[in-house]
């Protein structure tokens, strides 16, 4: 168990190295920070595994890498295979005593929704359900931002994407987003978690937790882009908040079943609030209905993890 | 191929790579069942259950992450080993160049199947021929005797040029039939692979490696260069790795051809694997009737033994190449295709034909194998014969 879980910014300044400078990502894209604040959040050593996508390309071009820690790239949807292989050789080489000190170790993945949501999904799934000691990170940019920004099944409902493109007839994406934080909590795993920059306390506290448990757990972290939502480079920490602020990102976690939801904004904004600044959004700031329709799916999202936050532990109730 | 005064098992090709693999007891495997492989995984989670091994056992969910877990657990230095089959192999593929790349030493089985479509669980070659040029090393073997001592073998190999190597077998014609096998004494086993000694490795966590970065238009050609030296430096190392375990346990294992009857040969048939068992018998009875035919059995296809078969068939007038796979390029197998490439260069040029034969297992016999042979026989004599030929197939 980690000593405690939330960190103030002094301790955390104290802490973390994050990526060095020079790396590649846009000006004001947000997973830079992101990674900062989970490398700090870390008591013990971590190795990373990263899927490809926007955050492996732009922090290592060989002979240059950003990361101060051991880090593995292999392909686009098997971040959470090869954790799980190094997490393995891990558990195999302590036991044969091959590893200097018995150096304790954690190991992370991180991958984007493409990877993860998509085409890493029965990776990540077999890597949870096996139970490997790791924790996956998703920085959920809700697109393929590394190839030019193309859907992914993160995408919201009606966001302009070059594959779900605003035209004339189709007004962009005409689905949904997939939950993917409830399919990762019906594995059972013993904790899952959205998190958000925005709200950095409640995010590293959630890695420090994750971390401290033993099993495969997974933080879904909202990353605004840039340039695939189309806004102003200082705004990224913002749009993060406002997505938390209209309930668009529920901050919430799932431990071991029970829900609690982290984040209650006391005067909820409207879900019109979050699309307006972005591009991606502008053609349907004229639809009414199509607002509206996001309304009443970020409402149902809501209401439905308010009745699964009823259900209590037993020393709760 | 007989190891002298050894213990012998009854053991078919599949028992005989998991008894392998549990005398080499590896840090991790990572794998996911497919005919004709399936066994292997099978008995190595018995091995794992019954605690026989200390190896750290990935039950994966696809073949995919077979292949992605075993890059991981490589890149931590461990000792790690896989085995799969056809579609298995096909679905592995984006990951088996990762692997080489990466120049991890991962040994893995694979038992030859055919490849889909259409569907089919017999034996032929489409499936490793498929990733020849995935940069891993391929040892095609002829019996379960020389699959278990190319495992062996096969680590050492590979940890010492930091490529991966895959070991084949003849699905079910290998896999299945028992045969007896002369195996080592576990600690026989253990003292000649050694310790795996990694260069460098992403547990250690007080000096950070970054390992698979963008590679792009300045170093990525380098680094392919590199893994063509990395093979030219195989070649070395099979061949030290071959004669020093011969020497030691007294076998007689060929390191990348074994010339059958080739001395005073005239023309010759090459062949990989389990065929080349029934091509020896045919030449045998062909030589009585006092034909001067040879065979030559390839048993390394990467790195491309080319010097080995420009020497041994130097003075052959004309050769028929075997090939267990099509390229569908209309000229024949990649055996073929690559086998007359090396000998283009030779003084006196040889004939050359292909055949294909035993696509999605398709029986070999003996009367196919005295077939090819007359039928190289008439290409020396000059008489017209197609560049290829499918040996047993209805047209
Ligand atoms: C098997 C495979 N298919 C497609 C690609 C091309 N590709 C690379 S990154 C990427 C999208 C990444 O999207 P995401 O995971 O959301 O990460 P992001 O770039 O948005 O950070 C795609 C489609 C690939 N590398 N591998
Ligand atoms: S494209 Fe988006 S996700 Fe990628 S580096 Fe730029 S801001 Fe970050």
């Amino acid at each position: 168990m980690a000593e405690k879980l939330t960190l103030n910014l002094k301790e955390l300044s104290k802490r973390t190295e994050g990526l060095a400078s020079g790396h590649r990502a846009c000006a004001g894209c947000p997973f830079p920070a992101i990674i900062k604040m989970i490398l700090g959040a870390a008591d013990d050593p971590v190795v990373v595994a990263n899927a490809t996508g926007c955050m492996e390309v732009v922090t290592t071009i060989f002979p240059y890498t950003a990361w101060p820690v051991p880090w593995i790239h292999n392909a686009f949807e098997n971040a959470a295979a090869t954790i799980s292989g190094v997490e393995s050789a891990y558990k195999a080489l302590l036991r044969k005593g091959k590893i200097p000190g018995n150096k304790k170790i954690k190991f992370i993945a991180f991958g984007g929704d493409g990877g993860t949501y998509d085409i890493g999904l029965q990776s990540l799934s077999g890597a949870i359900e096996r139970g490997h000691n790791f924790l996956y990170v998703l920085y959920d940019n809700e697109g393929y931002m590394n190839t030019g920004i193309q859907r992914s099944s993160a995408t919201p409902f009606a966001a302009h994407t070059t594959t779900s493109p605003a035209g004339k007839v189709i007004p962009g994406k005409t689905q949904h987003r997939k939950d993917l934080t409830e399919i990762v909590a019906a594995h059972n795993l013993p904790y899952a978690a959205q998190a958000s920059p925005s709200h950095w306390n409640d995010l590293i506290r959630k890695v420090r937790k994750a971390l401290s448990v033993e099993g495969p757990t997974f933080i879904s972290i909202i990353s605004p882009c840039v340039p695939g939502w189309g806004y102003p480079e200082h705004m990224s920490i913002e749009l993060a908040k406002l997505a938390v602020e209209t309930k668009f990102w529920p901050l919430y976690e799932v431990e071991n079943g029970y829900y609690k939801i982290n984040y209650k904004p006391r005067n909820p904004l409207p879900v019109i609030e979050f699309l307006k600044p972005q591009a991606r959004f502008k053609h349907i700031l004229n639809r009414p209905d199509l607002i509206e329709e996001i309304q009443r799916f970020v409402d149902e999202r809501w209401e439905r993890l308010l009745w699964l936050e009823q259900r209590k532990p037993e020393e709760n109730k | 191929m007989a190891v002298k005064n050894r213990k012998r098992m009854a053991l078919t090709g599949n028992e005989a790579y998991a008894y392998a693999m549990k005398q080499i007891n590896p840090d991790v495997v990572a794998a996911y069942p497919i005919t004709p492989a399936t066994e292997i995984v099978q008995i190595f989670a018995k091995y794992v259950a019954d605690g026989l091994v200390n190896t750290e056992f990935v039950p994966v969910e696809s073949e995919h992450s077979a292949m992605s877990a075993c890059v991981g657990a490589s890149a931590t230095g461990a000792r790690v080993m896989t085995g799969t089959a056809s579609q298995g192999l096909a679905l592995m593929h984006e990951i088996l160049y990762i692997a080489s790349s990466l120049r991890l030493p991962i040994v893995m089985a694979v038992v030859n199947r055919a490849l889909s479509g259409p569907i089919n669980i017999h034996c032929d070659h489409s499936d490793t021929m498929g990733s020849r040029d995935a940069g891993w090393i391929q040892v095609y073997t002829e019996n379960a005797n020389e699959a278990y001592h190319s495992v062996i073998m096969g680590i050492r190999i590979a940890e010492t040029v930091n490529l991966p190597l895959m070991v084949t077998l003849d699905g079910f014609i290998i896999s299945h039939e028992m045969e007896v096998v002369e195996v080592l004494e576990d600690q026989e086993v253990q003292e000649f692979i050694g310790e795996r000694k990694p260069l460098y490795n992403i547990l250690d966590v007080d000096n950070p490696i970054t390992v698979g970065p963008l590679d792009l238009q300045d170093y990525y050609f380098e680094h392919k260069r590199q893994q063509v030296e990395a093979m030219k430096y195989a070649k070395e190392v099979i061949k030290s790795v071959v004669e020093e375990y011969n020497k030691k346990f007294g076998t007689d294992f060929p390191a990348f051809i074994e010339p059958y009857r080739m001395e005073d040969a005239e023309y010759a048939v090459l062949a990989m694997s389990s065929a080349a068992g029934t091509m020896k018998e045919a030449v045998d009875l062909m030589r009585e009737k006092g034909e001067k035919v040879g065979l030559v059995r390839l048993r390394v296809f990467r790195p491309f033994p080319f010097e080995e078969l420009r020497e041994v068939f130097k003075n052959i007038k004309a050769i028929g190449v075997m090939d267990r796979a099509d390229s569908l390029n209309t000229m024949g197998g990649p055996v073929f295709n690559e086998t007359r490439s090396a000998l283009y260069d030779l003084e006196t040029r040889p004939k050359m034909m292909g055949f294909v034969f035993g696509l999605g297992g398709r029986d070999f016999p003996i009367e196919d194998a005295i077939h090819i042979i007359e039928r190289v026989k008439a290409l020396k004599e000059g008489k017209k014969v197609d560049m290829v030929e499918y040996i047993g197939v209805r047209e």
